[in-house]
């Protein structure tokens, strides 16, 4: 494999403390290492910004919701496409694109990991179909356990061993990576009609309440060790006073302390906060709480976060949380569908458009970003915008501007129509931290991974890890004249480095790289118990048999990587 | 205002998507820019000199700037995109998308238009001396909006389907339309000078119609409302009110329930 040196950039590595020091980085086999001989190609970098390559942890970008989106929603490819060139295969859709244009978008901006946050495990063939057909970016997927049938049961009666079992047994046939919770016990509720708004709701039939099935589901990830903390999107979701039964899902962490070998801190992640950070009534008196929230998270350290920033655009929410997207048609009268996945989840999706002239979107923005400025340690913070939730990644330059200027916020918060109103519910106006390039890269980059587990292999630039790296025409020794050109400059990118091959050149694609499926391999104790209830509930209520659930070999999963866990001996 | 006449000489194999036909793209140009501008035929991209002859240059701006179109453009897509002043003419017949997104200025047709013409349009005037064909200021597929403003003018007959997910603006056909009319509208209004047949104003919560000639089928969300004496389009007479889609949700305003209007001439 070829070699690279990057030389006299300006360096930002949280991994090695590196602050915008001028550094060479060189890469050999695919590795960053501490040099290279002569022969090896250099990349001037002087005068430009350069991380590792970015680590997306919460955004929805393969699978049947996606997909859903894309056959219903024509409308969000119109104008979007992009026609082929050189060896980009054509490309459309604006909150949800192709998948080639997903992983194009994705390497230009300088990612290379990203994280598929909801994988119905029935349907996990198509999410590895997907996942293959996105080029460049490392990928993996969270299959969903809060509304499954055997967690249920199992947890009900305190089984944390067979949860366990069970858990592994479905990473391992999903090509699963982390436990994922999409409103505990409440989707499974929706089958009946209902939903579970608070964490002591009782599931019908199960008789088991999301509080229960939140502790064991972490219990359940530190009896295996997991690389990922379990990461949950909690119940009550997007509605007005919502962030009390926010603070209640994570004082369910309390006590419990991170056992894996990745290098993990936490136990739980709660991805998309804004949307769990609501006080307020109803929407007339609809207000921030992300102080309350961020207090929280700041004070109990075994808690990181994603942010879910609202970019203020047309998108199209989709979810596993299927009420959720039934009372969010009810509010904007736009189409809806639904998906039940037997036995397992279900999911809806529905378009929506945050309109700067509307005052509770103007507010959700502000939260958003009030969650990253308010939060103490960025290593506990990442920037998402639970794509394509509260607004596209594609819009991820934006929001690192409105982070990074006091000055982009304040002219965003005054082209609102109802600015008062923002600044009298939210304490945007009264926050002028301005996010630093070493916080960026921490909260881009090396805090997600380390979340992830994946501290040793990216995220950072120390010599050994993947030679995963973007350089950004940002010089971070000139003052930003306009709070534009950050957002410019994170836009494309003038190099990134996948797995040590150059996949882009002043922002166009010049090779497709190798992009591998990441997966986790947790090896338990033999559990005849866990083996004989999958295969009796494949015979008595999967419409499909054991036989035709797995997702593996080469079309489904052409380059795994896999995580080994063993939890054999516990 | 300058005049540029645009000839047909050498007609597409395939369809055309000539979505560069407008006051709006050829403004500032010379015949030669304009011949060089693109056009897709399949999925092959060209230019419009290649199929077109182009005399005239265009004006400074695209209120200065008149197209006249000659030829047979049966199968050329897309006149008049997004044109947002001026004016554009088309001598014959033209296929799908005719002053698609249009925002301004004055399209006229002098013979028949296919599906989808004045698409989400949002102002100007557009005018089909023949007959229009299904979906006639619609949404695009799988759009909530579809033409929110302007005034479309067909003097023959409409096809199905117009007026979905209408929110503004006016229409008004002089012949009769096929199935479908307003469906899921919010706002606007159409008049139809002839006859409708069935499917008038399915899942319509707001906006007005108006039927001169006979309605096959009546909608049974729509109950009767009296009759009124109205001057519709310059005409008197007495008209039948229907209030509907009852079926359907509706807003309040002032403590009244909005319906969609559908009034029919007795």
């Amino acid at each position: 494999m070829s070699e690279y040196i990057i030389k006299n950039g300006n360096v930002f590595d949280p991994v090695q403390g590196i602050r915008g020091d001028k550094a060479d980085v060189a890469i050999k086999d695919g590795k960053i290492v501490d040099k290279v001989g002569s022969g090896a190609k250099v990349i001037d970098a002087k005068g430009k910004t350069v991380m590792a390559g970015a680590v997306e942890i919460h955004a929805h970008i393969a699978g049947p919701k996606i997909n859903m989106g894309r056959i219903y929603r024509p409308e969000d490819k119109l104008f979007t496409c992009t026609p082929t060139k050189g060896i980009e295969r054509m490309g459309g859709g604006a909150s949800i694109p192709t998948t080639f244009k997903t992983g194009y978008e994705y390497a230009k901006m300088g990612y290379t990991t990203a994280m598929e946050a909801a994988m119905p495990p029935l349907f996990s063939r198509h999410v590895h179909e997907e996942i293959r057909d996105t080029p460049i970016i490392d990928e993996g997927a969270y299959p969903v356990f809060g509304n499954n049938w055997f967690v249920l049961e199992y947890l009900k009666n305190q089984e944390i061993e067979n949860t366990a079992a069970y858990c592994a047994w479905l990473l391992r046939v999903t090509k699963g990576y982390a436990i994922k919770l999409v409103n505990p016990g409440g989707t499974e509720a929706w089958a009946w009609g209902l939903n579970c708004l608070s964490v002591n709701d009782p599931v019908p039939y199960f008789d088991i309440t999301p509080a229960e099935i939140i502790k064991g589901l972490i219990e359940a990830n530190e009896y295996l060790g997991l690389p990922h903390s379990m990461h949950i999107h909690p119940n009550n979701l997007g509605n007005p006073g919502c962030y009390e039964t926010t603070l209640d899902t994570l004082r369910l962490a309390e006590g419990y302390k991170a056992k894996n070998k990745f290098g993990r801190e936490q136990v739980m992640h709660l991805t998309h906060s804004q949307f769990h950070s609501y006080g307020g009534t109803n929407w007339g008196d609809f207000e921030s709480k992300a102080k309350e929230i961020t207090d929280y998270v700041n004070k109990n350290k075994n808690i990181t976060i994603d942010t879910g920033n609202v970019t203020l655009d047309e998108t199209t929410t989709m979810t596993a949380d299927g009420p959720f997207e039934h009372h969010l048609t009810g509010l904007n009268h736009l189409k809806w569908a639904n998906i039940d996945v037997e036995v397992e989840t279900g999911s809806g999706v529905v378009p929506y458009i945050y309109s700067p002239s509307i005052s509770v979107c103007a507010i959700q923005w502000a939260i958003g970003l009030e969650i990253a400025l308010m939060m103490k340690d960025p290593m506990r913070c990442y920037i998402t915008t639970d794509h394509p939730n509260a607004g596209p990644f594609t819009r991820y330059p934006r929001v690192i501007k409105w982070l990074m200027s006091a000055k982009a916020r304040e002219a965003q918060i005054n082209a609102f129509k109802h600015k008062d109103k923002v600044l009298s519910q939210t304490s945007i106006g009264t926050l002028d931290r301005e996010i630093s390039l070493y916080e960026l890269a921490q909260m881009t980059r090396a805090g997600p991974a380390k979340s992830l587990g994946l501290s040793g292999m990216c995220g950072g630039l120390k010599p050994g890890m993947d030679a995963d790296i973007a350089v950004y025409n940002f010089n971070p020794d000139k003052p930003v004249a306009n709070p534009e050109d950050i957002e410019k400059a994170f836009t494309r990118c003038a190099h990134v480095f996948k797995c040590g091959v150059e996949v882009i050149t002043n922002g166009e694609l010049i090779s497709n790289g190798n992009k591998r499926t990441l997966w986790v391999n947790a090896k338990v104790k033999d559990n005849p118990q866990v083996m004989r209830d999958i295969n009796e509930k494949f015979l008595k209520y999967y419409s499909m048999t054991q036989a035709n659930y797995e997702a593996l070999g080469h079309h489904f999963v052409p380059n795994p990587y896999a995580l080994e866990v063993d939890a054999t001996q516990v | 205002m300058e005049t540029v006449t645009i000839t047909m000489k050498n007609p597409p194999a395939l369809y055309l998507e000539a979505d560069n036909v407008s006051p709006d793209a050829f403004a500032g140009k010379t015949a030669a820019q304009i011949g060089d501008l693109h056009v897709y035929e399949g999925n092959v991209t060209s230019t419009l000199g290649k199929y077109f002859e182009i005399s005239g240059n265009a004006g400074a701006t695209a209120a200065d700037t008149k197209i006249v179109v000659k030829g047979d453009v049966k199968k050329v897509k897309y006149l008049g995109f997004k044109m947002s002043a001026g004016e554009l003419v088309v001598e014959g017949s033209t296929d799908q998308y005719a002053g698609g997104w249009m925002t301004g200025g004055k399209m006229l047709v002098k013979g028949n238009v296919e599906a989808f013409a004045g698409t989400a349009m949002k102002g100007g005037e557009l005018t089909i001396e023949g007959n229009a064909g299904n979906y006639l200021g619609a949404a695009y597929r799988g759009d909530w909006r579809g033409m929110t403003g302007g005034k479309i003018l067909v003097k023959g007959n409409a096809g199905s389907d117009i007026g979905m997910y209408m929110l503004g603006g006016e229409m008004i056909i002089n012949g009769n339309v096929d199935v479908h009319v307003c469906t899921h509208a919010e706002g606007g209004k159409v008049i139809i000078k002839g006859n409708a047949k069935t499917k008038i104003g399915g899942q319509m919560v707001d906006g007005t119609i108006f039927v001169f000639g006979t309605i096959d089928v009546m909608m049974p969300g729509f109950k009767p409302a009296g009759e009124v004496d109205m001057e519709v389009d310059g005409i008197k007479g007495k008209f039948a009110h229907y209030i509907g889609d009852t079926g359907e949700r509706h807003k309040k305003k002032k403590g009244q329930i909005i319906y969609g209007n559908l009034y029919k001439k007795i």
